[in-house]
């Protein structure tokens, strides 16, 4: 190993420290790897920490009916049948134990009046099932993990970016990267990686997530050879803030309708009613954005171009308790007090439901030694994911990918990093310094922000998607001569610079995808196509990288065993 | 197009002044968006932490006009406009570069507090009542905003004796977790220094989670210190109970 360079070895190497990357190295510890997690922001600033509603799992701690095989038929039935069965199988059976192990670990969920823990109603489940801390789940939840990995001692590497992923023949060998703060670089040698860097929403313009969601570990992967699964499938969240322009996009919490809130247009007319009679503001989220949107375009939108979500017929002191930070975030943002008016919402890029393709028992991907979890990694949510199955995913198959890497570094030997391609990445990372002019990182990805959002957005047409195709090819030729201003220094230029690469492979994957599914089915809707058609829900999208070009094929979907399709056939007890 | 001038930090190590940017105004703008134009136009290597700009992930923390808050919730137009809006970084911390300041002190705090340990045997049942006070503890979102105006860390530097108030609120979260069997309160004296803090309340003021960190976190740790160390009566009469809540 070259000495210039930092160098670390482990047995298994974290990239992500949202809940899937914390639960995931919590699991390897505890079967005795070195683990080291790297995270592009400082500890606890996961994009995890922002998640409001809840957790999902069928504990039946409220709703005494509740149980595994009905979350599981709601986890595939929102999905519209494309999930992986396996996945939401175990999901639907695992996440009760995974919800009590963080009560164990010190998490206080809000509570029943005979001492369990509270859930609540969302979109898509039959019963009450969100274990939550009021709305701010997600905080509860990374602090938690946090805490917990921190008493058990893993090595944290925080505001360190992962650039290449290092391998050895097939299988990976390490990575690369630099210091956020200094710009120096740094090489990890590992015997297995687990890739939970979370989404991709930050391709979008109107987005409730993060500027760490750019997708850069599916955009590793990608580049190691892996493949992706399902990238057409990106969820529009309903309800975002839609004034002023300053906090567009910024989430209003599912729990809001789980609660009661209602939805009105500017008539007052409470217009789900019209998409979804039977289950009305607490359908799932394809269904409900679709609605807000299509009641805008029709002109029955709010003033800011949104839908009224009212949640003021409830008692003040209820509002606030249940729903603080979205009581705080509208007086605050919008100089609206939410216990006496309603709230102006609309569709915000949220999450994407594709991602690395991985086995379901182990989140292996399809290089040796390389294993996925939580949004990067795709299956368990098909083509549209129920509000809530977001941290349980992260906790079920966290603990699933930690486990399978730590038992995969005991087997094998210490891989062999080959100096070639440390250099290249070394090259790759200095070259935006080097170019006398060229586009900066935040015009690109501006312009990218644009495209995806005005032609890859809820509803799609072939010719917005070749349009959406032949920009990105323009988008990828300048971001070849971006250029970056200043020192290795706490650059965010040049940080960008890294995450708009990775932007760009994501969105083509996704644009590809959507451009080939010539159908609508959960939160990919085709004006051109608008039927779901059977034959495309017995096939799942592959994108892989064949000599420098991004090809797409079909895979067909696992098959249902029948048990299980017996299980999806029948209705469920309707809750109290 | 209205205007405003933002007068940044620029930086690094022990060097550095103030610099103006001019940008455009828009509606509902915070002060985190206005650095971001700066970024996207005129300083695209200005350094700035941020993550969530909704306020839940405690990133952005700056000293705006000199007070201590987190940008994505600092409204434009509730500041005074027709001066510059000076931004600075946390003054507490060592400097980075420009408004990235070096926080690592505090995870290093937090790794002195022994975590939950619930009570051997126990059942796992809360109830709401019960939960409600170490839930706003847990509220924190760990902004650094109560370190950055603490005068014992701001002014006196006691950064090797002294835990500073975001510490005391979880080290408060796990003492008064109804399960938790664990005594910090040696702890709180001896390596955290409670006794250094004289309850000015400047860390209840800032904080943007609205926790009631004096009165409801260190008041009550303080008094536990108290009962320990120096009430001898209390000391045995909770060591025949067995019990450690007060």
């Amino acid at each position: 190993m070259t000495p210039k360079y930092e160098s670390h070895e482990y047995d298994v190497l974290i990239i992500g420290a949202g809940g899937a990357g914390l639960r995931a190295a919590i699991e390897a510890l505890a079967h005795g790897a070195r683990v080291a997690v790297v995270c592009k922001s400082l500890l606890g600033k996961a994009h995890t920490v922002m998640a409001e509603g809840g957790l999902a799992a069928a504990m039946g701690n409220v709703d005494k009916a509740d149980d595994w095989k009905t979350h599981f038929r709601d986890t595939m039935r929102g999905g519209k049948l494309l999930n992986n069965w396996r996945m939401a199988q175990l999901h639907a059976q695992e996440a009760p134990d995974r919800a009590r192990e963080l009560e164990q670990w010190g998490a206080l969920f809000d509570r029943t009046d005979s001492g369990d823990i509270m859930q609540r109603a969302f979109g898509g489940h039959t019963y009450k099932r969100l274990c939550h801390v009021g709305d701010r789940t997600g905080l509860e939840m990374i602090r938690t993990l946090q805490d917990r990995g921190v008493q058990m001692g893993f090595d944290v590497f925080m505001e360190c970016t992962i650039t290449r992923l290092l391998k050895d023949g097939d299988r990976v060998a390490g990575a690369f990267g630099y210091w956020r703060e200094s710009g120096r670089f740094v090489i990890f040698r590992a015997k297995a990686i687990v890739i939970s860097t979370g989404g991709i929403g930050k391709c979008w313009k109107i987005t409730s997530n993060s500027w760490e969601c750019t997708g850069d570990g599916m955009a590793l992967a990608y580049r190691a050879g892996a493949e992706l699964l399902d990238m057409e499938f990106v969820q529009f969240h309903p309800t975002g803030m839609v004034w002023p322009p300053g906090v567009q996009g910024i989430l209003v919490t599912e729990a809001v309708r789980g609660e009661g809130g209602i939805l009105r247009n500017k008539d007052g007319e409470r217009f789900m009613q019209k998409y979804d009679p039977k289950r009305m503001e607490l359908s799932t989220r394809d269904v409900v954005a679709r609605s807000i949107y299509t009641e805008v375009r029709e002109g029955r939108g709010s003033p800011h171009g949104g839908a009224f979500l009212d949640i003021s017929h409830k008692p003040a002191e209820y509002v606030k308790r249940k729903l603080p930070s979205m009581y705080h975030q509208f007086k605050e943002l919008a100089d609206v007090d939410i216990t006496k008016g309603p709230m102006e919402v609309g569709p915000t890029c949220h999450y994407v439901m594709g991602g690395i393709r991985v086995e379901a028992e182990t989140g292996q991907s399809s290089i040796a030694g390389l294993f996925a979890a939580g949004e990067a990694a795709a299956g368990l949510h098909g083509a549209n994911r129920l509000g809530g199955n977001s941290l349980s995913d992260l906790l079920v198959f966290g603990r699933r990918a930690g486990l399978a890497a730590a038992e995969h570094a005991k087997k094998t030997t210490a891989p062999a990093v080959d100096q070639g391609q440390i250099d290249e990445a070394e090259r790759e990372l200095l070259a935006p310094f080097e170019r006398p002019e060229g586009d900066s990182p935040y015009q690109i990805h501006h312009d990218l922000q644009e495209t995806m959002q005005t032609l890859v957005g809820i509803f799609r047409n072939e010719d917005d998607l070749k349009k959406a195709l032949a920009e990105l090819e323009g988008l990828k030729e300048r971001a070849k001569r971006m250029r970056v201003e200043g020192s290795r220094l706490f650059n965010p230029g040049w940080h960008l610079s890294q995450d708009v690469r990775n932007m760009l492979i994501v969105s083509e994957a996704c644009t590809h995808a959507a451009l080939a599914r010539k159908e609508s089915r959960g939160a990919h809707s085709r004006l051109d196509f608008p039927k779901t058609e059977e034959e495309w829900g017995r096939k799942n999208h592959v994108i892989v990288d064949r000599s420098g070009e991004m090809t797409l094929f079909e895979v067909p979907r696992p098959e249902i065993p029948d048990e299980l399709k017996q299980l999806l056939a029948e209705e469920a007890v309707a809750a109290k | 197009m209205a205007e405003a001038t933002m007068r940044i930090f620029r930086g690094e190590g022990e060097t550095g002044k103030h610099v103006d940017y001019v940008v455009p105004l828009v509606p509902g703008m915070v002060v985190l968006d206005a650095v971001h134009s700066v970024q996207a136009h005129q300083a695209p290597d200005l350094a700035v932490r941020w993550n969530c700009k909704a306020g839940k992930c405690g990133s952005c923390s700056a000293e705006v006009n000199g007070r201590p808050r987190l940008m994505c919730k600092t409204r434009m137009d509730d500041l005074p406009l027709d001066q510059p809006v000076t931004i600075s970084p946390l003054k507490t911390f060592p400097l980075i570069k420009d408004l990235a300041t070096d926080v690592s002190w505090n995870y290093r705090v937090n790794k002195k507090i022994p975590p939950f340990q619930p009570r051997p045997g126990v059942e796992w049942k809360m109830y709401q009542r019960d939960v409600d006070r170490v839930q706003e503890f847990r509220k924190c979102i760990e902004c650094f905003l109560c370190q950055d105006v603490c005068h014992v860390l701001r002014d006196h530097g006691k950064k090797d004796d002294f835990g500073g108030p975001r510490f005391f609120v979880r080290t408060a979260s796990l003492e008064m977790h109804p399960l938790d069997g664990a005594d910090r309160v040696p702890l709180l004296k001896k390596t955290l220094g409670i006794g250094f803090c004289n309850i000015t309340k400047c860390c209840t003021e800032v904080c943007p989670e609205e926790i009631h960190i004096t009165d409801n976190a260190i008041i009550p740790l303080k008094e536990r210190v108290v009962d320990e160390f120096y009430d001898p009566l209390a000391k045995l009469w909770r060591k025949i109970r067995g019990a450690k809540t007060a």
